[in-house]
């Protein structure tokens, strides 16, 4: 880029910017941005990128290079033509060279027919977002323009509902203040609107003409990705003004609520935030993977050292009998010594050998480019492409797993319509390994629906249906539920059984009026009247929501508000309050008060909170009242119901006054004014007014409805030896209520230790004090341990592993951000892995991730995240397995998850069924794999020590060839995509049949060397029968037998025979699909020889079918067959009678199961044994406000109201600025704070 | 981008009950394929199924195996046609070098591959400017001994009644009339090899192999034996047939035998050994020790590895099998 000559000489009064004279050299190494506005002369010296988007990579020219060199990256397609080239050598081809070029050509052909497809709808999308309209200011009129042609320093206008084109600076907008509303999903996957304003200056900047004029130069940060900063500076008209993230549209944003807006482009295409973020995604791996890649090296390094063995033999040999046998086998020209010919007979064999090395199954841990589909930040974890594997059966296989698990009818969610949902494939066996699953509560535990379940007025308690006999009414037995038809404005959706309430209200029963009435007041809920008596309330928080709807119902209808009134139609007839003060929510006051003026001029305060805070507060006077909603209370609790408990106090107009007074001082008040402020609605909150009473209306209960089968499901998993914890946003209090309703937590655990300390030293007392305890009562429980005093860490460790009784621990935001510190979280992470339960509260989305992060670190255990919120998509990226709650609001989660379904439950089939599944089949395959291949290859190797080292293969070339791509590759397939060993039902009554993967038993090391011990043994066999029988044979014609021909073909079919035994063996559930292929590579495999050996393709091809007539002269003879028939026999013998030793002598869970169904014995037992809970007298309240505080402010000052309600707008202009700076005031707040923002408000950090 | 508007829109915008085509089609077909209910036979190792197996290997092998010893002693009788073998040890017939050191195309007639040998030939392709036919290692090491057999009908004075030793049909039909083949044309085969010469050991050209037309050029039959490379550095091939004549006399009847041996093919130097070998052969081949052995012995470790399994079955059955599943 070019410097600017000369420096305008305003900025040198404003101050002009420090690094002004250094120059951005070139591309990457931007140090700061500049753009003037409505100046394209002046920023085309900058370069900027401009606003067209390509993600594709190739183009028809550059395709066939680019996409050859990035498969050769590929570690097996090198590999692959690396002996490639060594078989061109002639002096070391062992082996033509079809047998490798073959399978290459056609792995690299579908890949780059895949990769072409996949750009061409790169391409497609490309354009389609480049071809985007938008209008440019241009010379002082709106043009429309494509996206791909906005620049840098353009001024372009929004309307609403539209895509943010660019990062733009906002200058102005239809709102007031220049306030503007935006939807972010496509950035941090976050619902809820934002609010973005125009700086003030800026903001008067409505109209054109105005705009058109505009000069003002922005020097801010170059392109980052961080999406929550923004650092910058507007010059203009000799002033400069700091420009913040609030004054930022970003591109990827929809513009909501607002007509129109303007905004300046400072980042376009690749520069913005958006794009920047939409890097790489880290590539998911499996353990088995992990496990392949260590033996695979291993196998590499056997391959080697089998190559040099029969390299120094070459050598002896040669030196030996190969120099004197040269009479009749003269050395190659090339060739003068002993010693190079066994260097060349190395390469000969490591081709020869190669097949050992499943290179295929080598996944190079590699970053994968985005798709360009999902350009959201959380983008999908990628999966490796099908083409690292020429073979490509792991991948196949898993492939065929996802599609079970997509076509799952029993994870289909018939309310939503969505199936489950295998969004990488390459993960399905680790979902039967699973130790830890780590879950969100909202939305994933909870269906996030709130419902007015039961109340208690006045001391008697609504809601429980009773039968005629007075026994309660269970769930299914219900009656009908109570007809609200007489209020045409009650909500059709809302559902209560107890026809008692209604009977009440209709009876005009004062408390059940008030009850009500103050439900229908006490809120902060806005209403929406689309049509006459259609009413939506808008909630901040879905509690809040179902008390007003409650109310709405029982014909107490909240129908609209202004700043200074609330309108409530009561029982039909329209009463105007007025709305004197709101005493917001916050989480120390847990409660939240308006005062309101009737008609009549009385001024009444009403109160909802949580009930460990409100009962203290209340006039003893009614002891008795106090005590029976007490009790409710309890019984509330007791059924997993959030509690409110509801008082109202009346007020005598001049303490009003006064406090009023008193009010408005606080809140001018410079400092300290959050206290002042509490102390005066502590004041008003309290019983010190003797002659008015603060008395009790009730409580409510409200049900936050899990979701279906949640307990069922954590309980199956708990005995599937799977820990669960529960991290999530909410607070303590919801959280805890929630582990009781899951039965996560019971009452008959031993204890529940809480963590709540603020600081390091706290938070480390807990934890130890948790620890003491839990180590104290095992040694109470005996077990001969004796308690050492001052234990170290480790032997905590040992101690707490074999901790007795049940034990939970529940931790907050807080304390968990101390005990995540590195030299507390192994402390942490000993005293959580101990307990039974673990709760963590009030996290944020960043410490999700830690805490899995945490225990992948030191527990070595497959971990599974499972979430439905945008908050919870760092946790799904860092698990090993993320599941994505689909057909919730946001798909955040979902695309960055690696499994969706809709509903919790269906975790269970998930792993139980389907993970269990996959893990076994693959475990059966990798060691079926790694048998056949040692077997079919070492024979190369025995052969060798006759042949004279000389690299010469036992078999035909083209069996060579065709031995792992047809004649095995298909039965093994099928038992690995169908096998099973214990049908879907079993694995779910046994839930300790999911132990074996998690013990990762199936396949391991151990394992590996067995099945790699099984093929040598096999394939000493396979080369040594024959060899004992073909050393002195004739065949019955009296013509020789052991010739290399036919030994070749001996050698192969008894191989083929043999390796279809064992997998006829190793499937466990033949289904046709596994008899047909079974039976048909035998089959092909004939068919195929003598196909062969057949005189046609002789005629043909002479030098390539040499072995001509070989096939019915060989198999014709019968002691091939009875040497075929030994050689079977021999090796499947020990397999069998191994296998049914450990059967009859240690059989495994699941043998006893597949036997127990074979001998049709009716298990009644029921193993599952689920505890019930019954009512019990532990009180949880929780004030279940999940909303942020200062939404009372914020409707007092009007300033949410559209400008369409005239009638405020005089007051709106009057207190605006106001609300505006504490709002920003809270949000920097509640910034600075961890935890102290809204639940679910991702924190930056 | 756009695409994933649109996906957000399919999962969050539409009614969440709306009927028609486009959800249904997300419902899973319920077949039993997609929902992994197909019917299996699902096979267990149950001591029903194996120690019967064993019991019936041991039962089946043993006898075979006794069948096959018997013969295979038996075969030791000279009766029926004898077989005359060659045998040589320590000769690398299976080398690799050795075994691709040929041209199918010019042994299969080929005129085009009569004059220009294929390369694997080297280096036995061409000699003196003139392609090598048949060319390659293989052919050029062709074993040349003459062997003959005389049946000493008088100890005396040695009176030597030599024995009539077929040399036809000793190879494979499909060798002699599919894979060898002289080259083709009119003329006598002289003149069809003409523009070829011998190979470097050779004494004599490929077309004097024999005066026998039928058994002449490459589709002599010595000459195709001995292409039929031998898989093992030991071996023996058939050199040629004694045939029986009248079923009342046996083929060589008892007495002294007289070998002549013209030795062409040195084997001394590489350590080799060269044999004769006599042989009847039964239906199963000629004398095979091994196979025999190796069943009886086979036949026998599974039943008694059927014996210990029953035994040990028997013994611990009730602590596994029978036992409720214990979670």
């Amino acid at each position: 880029m070019t410097v600017p000559k000369e420096m305008p000489e305003k900025w040198a009064r404003a101050g002009a910017p420090p690094s002004w004279s250094q120059k951005k050299p070139s591309w990457g190494t931007e140090e700061e941005r500049r753009a003037r506005a409505n100046d394209r002369e002046y920023n085309e010296k900058f370069q900027y990128a401009s606003n067209c988007i390509k993600t594709s990579k190739y183009n028809i020219l550059t395709f066939l290079p680019v996409n050859l060199f990035e498969q050769f990256q590929e570690v097996a397609n090198t590999y692959f033509l690396f002996l490639l080239i060594l078989q061109l050598i002639p002096q070391i081809s062992s082996l033509s060279w079809f047998t490798t070029i073959v399978p290459l050509v056609l792995v690299l052909t579908i890949t780059a027919v895949k990769d072409a497809t996949d750009d061409y709808f790169r391409h497609k999308s490309d354009n389609q977002v480049n071809n985007r309209q938008s209008q440019v200011l241009i010379n002082g009129i709106l043009q429309q323009e494509q996206w791909m042609n906005v620049c840098v320093g353009d001024i372009i206008k929004l309307e609403n509902n539209q895509f943010v084109a660019a990062d733009l600076l906002l200058l102005s907008s239809s709102e007031p203040h220049g306030l503007c509303y935006i939807e972010t999903a496509e950035l941090d996957g976050e619902t809820n609107m934002k609010v973005r304003q125009a700086i003030p200056v800026t903001s008067e900047l409505g109209d054109i003409s105005k705009l058109a004029k505009f000069d003002g130069e922005v020097i801010c940060e170059p392109p980052n990705n961080k999406l929550d900063k923004f650092s910058g500076t507007l010059y203009w008209k000799e002033n400069k003004f700091p420009l913040s993230n609030q004054n930022m549209l970003l591109r990827g944003c929809v513009l909501r609520n607002t007509e129109w807006c303007f905004g300046l482009v400072i980042f376009a295409g690749p520069d913005t935030k958006l794009m920047q973020n939409s890097g790489r995604t880290k590539f998911k791996r499996t353990s088995i993977d992990r496990l392949m890649n260590t033996l695979v090296l291993w196998i590499f390094g056997f391959l080697v050292c089998m190559g040099v063995i029969l390299a120094i033999g070459n050598a002896i040999w040669e030196h030996e009998v190969g120099t004197r046998f040269q009479v009749y086998l003269p050395w190659d020209e090339a060739v003068d010594s002993a010693f190079f010919s066994g260097f060349l007979s190395f390469w000969s064999y490591i081709i020869i050998l190669n097949t050992v090395v499943p290179i295929s199954l080598y996944v190079r841990p590699k970053a994968c480019s985005q798709d360009p589909c999902r350009w959201s930040i959380s983008s999908p974890p990628c999966s490796p492409s099908l083409t690292s594997c020429p073979l490509c059966s792991v991948e196949v296989i898993r492939l065929g797993h996802s599609y079970f698990i997509n076509w799952d009818k029993k994870m289909f969610c018939m309310k939503k319509r969505t199936p489950a949902e295998a969004r990488t494939t390459t993960l399905n066996e680790e979902l039967g390994q699973v130790e830890y699953i780590f879950s969100d509560k909202t939305g994933t535990l909870t269906q996030n629906i709130m419902v007015f379940n039961k109340c208690s007025i006045n001391g008697r308690s609504y809601g429980d249906v009773f039968d005629v006999l007075g026994h309660k009414a269970e769930l299914g037995e219900r009656p009908e539920p109570v007809d609200f038809s007489f209020n045409p404005l009650a909500d059709k959706k809302f559902l209560f059984w107890d026809p008692s309430l209604l009977e009440a209200v209709k009876m005009g029963d004062p408390p059940t009026h008030e009850f009500f009435r103050l439900l229908s007041l006490c809120h902060t809920v806005m209403s929406e009247e689309k049509d006459e008596g259609e009413l939506y309330y808008k909630a901040q928080s879905p509690d809040e929501g179902a008390l007003v709807t409650a109310a709405r119902n029982f014909g107490f209808v909240f129908r609209s508000r202004t700043p200074k009134t609330i309108t409530v139609h009561e029982l039909g007839t329209a009463i105007t309050y007025q709305l004197l003060a709101i005493l917001d929510f916050n989480n120390i006051r847990k409660r939240m008060s308006v005062i309101v003026r009737n008609p009549e001029g009385k001024i009444r305060l009403y109160c909802k909170g949580a009930d460990t805070i409100l009962l203290d507060r209340l006039h003893h006077s009614t002891q008795e009242l106090l005590n029976s909603t007490t009790d409710h209370l309890n019984e509330y609790a007791g059924e997993g119901l959030r509690t409110l408990v509801l008082a109202y106090k009346d007020l005598d107009e001049e303490y009003y006054e006064e406090w009023a007074r008193r009010r408005l001082q606080a809140s001018l008040a410079q400092d300290s004014r959050e206290d002042r402020l509490a102390s005066i609605y502590e004041e008003v909150e309290s019983d010190m007014m003797k002659p008015l009473y603060f008395q009790l209306l009730g409580a409510t209960a409200i049900e936050d409805k899990l979701q279906q089968g949640v307990p069922e499901t954590i309980a199956l998993l708990t005995l599937a030896n799977i820990k669960i914890w529960v991290l999530t946003g909410d607070k303590q209090e919801t959280a805890v209520n929630i582990g009781y309703s899951c039965k996560m937590l019971t009452d008959d655990m031993t204890e529940v230790f809480i963590v709540t300390g603020h600081t390091v030293l706290e938070v480390r007392e807990e934890l130890r004090k948790a620890r003491e305890k839990m180590v104290d009562s095992s040694r109470t429980v005996g077990n001969g341990f004796t308690y050492q005093g001052k234990l170290s860490t480790s032997k905590l460790t040992s101690v707490l592993e074999a901790v007795a009784g049940e034990y939970a621990l529940i931790i907050n935001g807080h304390s968990l951000a101390h005990a995540l510190e590195a030299d507390m979280e192994l402390e942490f992470l000993e005293t959580a892995c101990a307990c039974k339960a673990v709760i963590c509260c009030r996290v944020t989305p960043l410490q999700k991730a830690q805490v899995v992060e945490l225990v992948k670190k030191y527990k070595k255990a497959v971990t599974l995240a499972i979430g439905d919120g945008a908050n919870d998509v760092s946790m799904i990226k860092t698990a090993h397995i993320g599941v994505g709650i689909s057909g919730q609001e946001g798909i955040q989660a979902v695309l960055a998850s690696d499994y969706s379904f809709s509903q919790f439950k269906f975790l269970q089939r998930l792993l139980l069924v389907h993970g269990r599944w996959s893990y076994l089949r693959m475990c059966k395959f990798l060691c079926y794999f790694f048998y056949k291949n040692f077997a079919f290859t070492m024979v190369h190797f025995w052969f060798g020590f006759f042949c004279g080292f000389s690299a010469q293969t036992v078999y035909d070339q083209y069996f060579i060839t065709l031995y792992n791509i047809v004649y095995t590759s298909l039965p093994v397939l099928a038992m690995g995509v169908f096998d099973q060993d214990v049908p879907e039902q079993r694995s779910m009554e046994y839930p300790k049949l999911y132990e074996p993967g998690q013990l990762n038993l199936l396949f391991n090391k151990r394992e590996f060397f067995i099945c790699i011990a099984q093929g040598i043994y096999t394939s000493v066999l396979m080369f040594f029968i024959p060899y004992g029988v073909f050393a002195e044979a004739t065949r019955h014609d009296g013509t020789q037998l052991a010739d290399y021909q036919s030994f070749a073909v001996t050698v192969a079919t008894s191989l083929v025979i043999v390796v279809s035994v064992q997998i006829g063996l190793d499937t466990g559930y033949w289904t046709a699909i596994n008899h047909f292929f079974i039976w048909g590579s035998l089959a092909v495999y004939f068919a195929i020889l003598f196909a062969m050996h057949s005189n046609g393709l002789f005629d043909m091809f002479p030098n390539q079918f040499r072995f001509v007539g070989n096939a019915q002269n060989t198999l014709a003879q019968p002691t091939v067959w009875l040497t075929i028939m030994l050689t079977t026999a021999v090796c499947i013998m020990p397999v069998v009678a191994f296998r049914f030793l450990r059967l009859s002598l240690k059989p495994d869970l699941s043998d006893t199961v597949r036997y127990t169904q074979l001998v049709r014995k009716k298990q009644k037992a029921q193993h599952r044994c689920m505890r019930r809970v019954g009512r019990t007298g532990s009180r949880r309240s929780g004030y279940a406000f999940s909303h942020q505080e200062g939404f009372g402010e914020l409707i007092m000052s009007g300033k949410n109201m559209r400008l369409s309600s005239l009638a405020l707008s005089s007051f709106t202009t009057r207190s605006s600025s106001s609300w505006i700076e504490s709002l920003r005031r809270k949000k920097s707040d509640s910034a600075s704070s961890p935890g102290g923002g809204g639940a679910d408000k991702p924190l930056k950090g | 981008m756009a695409m994933n508007y649109n996906a957000k829109d399919e999962v969050d915008g539409g009614p969440p009950c709306a009927p028609g085509g486009a959800a249904k089609t997300r419902r899973p077909d319920n077949t039993a394929f997609k929902q992994q209910r197909l019917p299996a036979w699902q096979p267990i190792l149950t001591a029903g199924t194996v120690l019967p197996t064993f019991f019936i290997i041991g039962l089946i092998f043993i006898p075979i195996g006794i069948g096959i010893f018997v013969t295979s002693n038996n075969i030791r009788e000279i009766e029926g046609n004898v077989f005359m073998y060659y045998g040589l040890s320590n000769f690398y017939q299976n080398h690799r070098r050795y075994v691709k050191s040929r041209d199918d195309s010019q042994l299969n007639g080929d005129p085009s591959a009569l004059l220009n040998p294929s390369k694997e030939c080297e280096p036995y392709r061409r000699s003196e400017d003139k392609p090598i036919a048949p060319c390659g290692a293989i052919a050029n090491s062709m074993f040349n001994d003459t062997l003959e057999l005389f049946l000493v009908t008088n100890e005396s004075d040695l009176t030597l009644t030599p024995i009539t030793l077929k040399k036809k049909g000793i190879a494979w039909w499909t060798d002699k009339n599919v894979k060898f083949r002289n080259p083709p044309g009119a003329g006598s085969l002289e003149e069809k090899f003409k523009d070829t010469t011998k190979p470097v050991n050779w004494h004599q050209p490929v077309y004097k192999l024999d005066t026998d037309e039928d058994n002449n050029g490459f589709i002599n039959e010595d000459f195709i034996v001995w292409m039929r490379t031998a898989a093992l550095p030991t071996f023996r091939k058939l050199y040629r047939l004694i045939e029986r004549r009248s079923d009342l006399h046996p083929t060589l009847p008892a007495g002294q035998y007289y070998l002549n041996i013209t030795y062409n093919y040195p084997v001394h130097s590489f350590d080799g050994r060269k044999r004769m070998i006599l042989s009847t052969i039964s239906w199963m081949g000629g004398k095979n020790p091994f196979l025999g052995i190796a069943y009886i012995t086979i036949g026998s470790i599974s039943f008694l590895l059927g014996v210990v399994l029953l035994v040990i079955n028997h013994k611990y059955r009730n602590s596994s099998n029978t036992a409720d599943i214990t979670i």
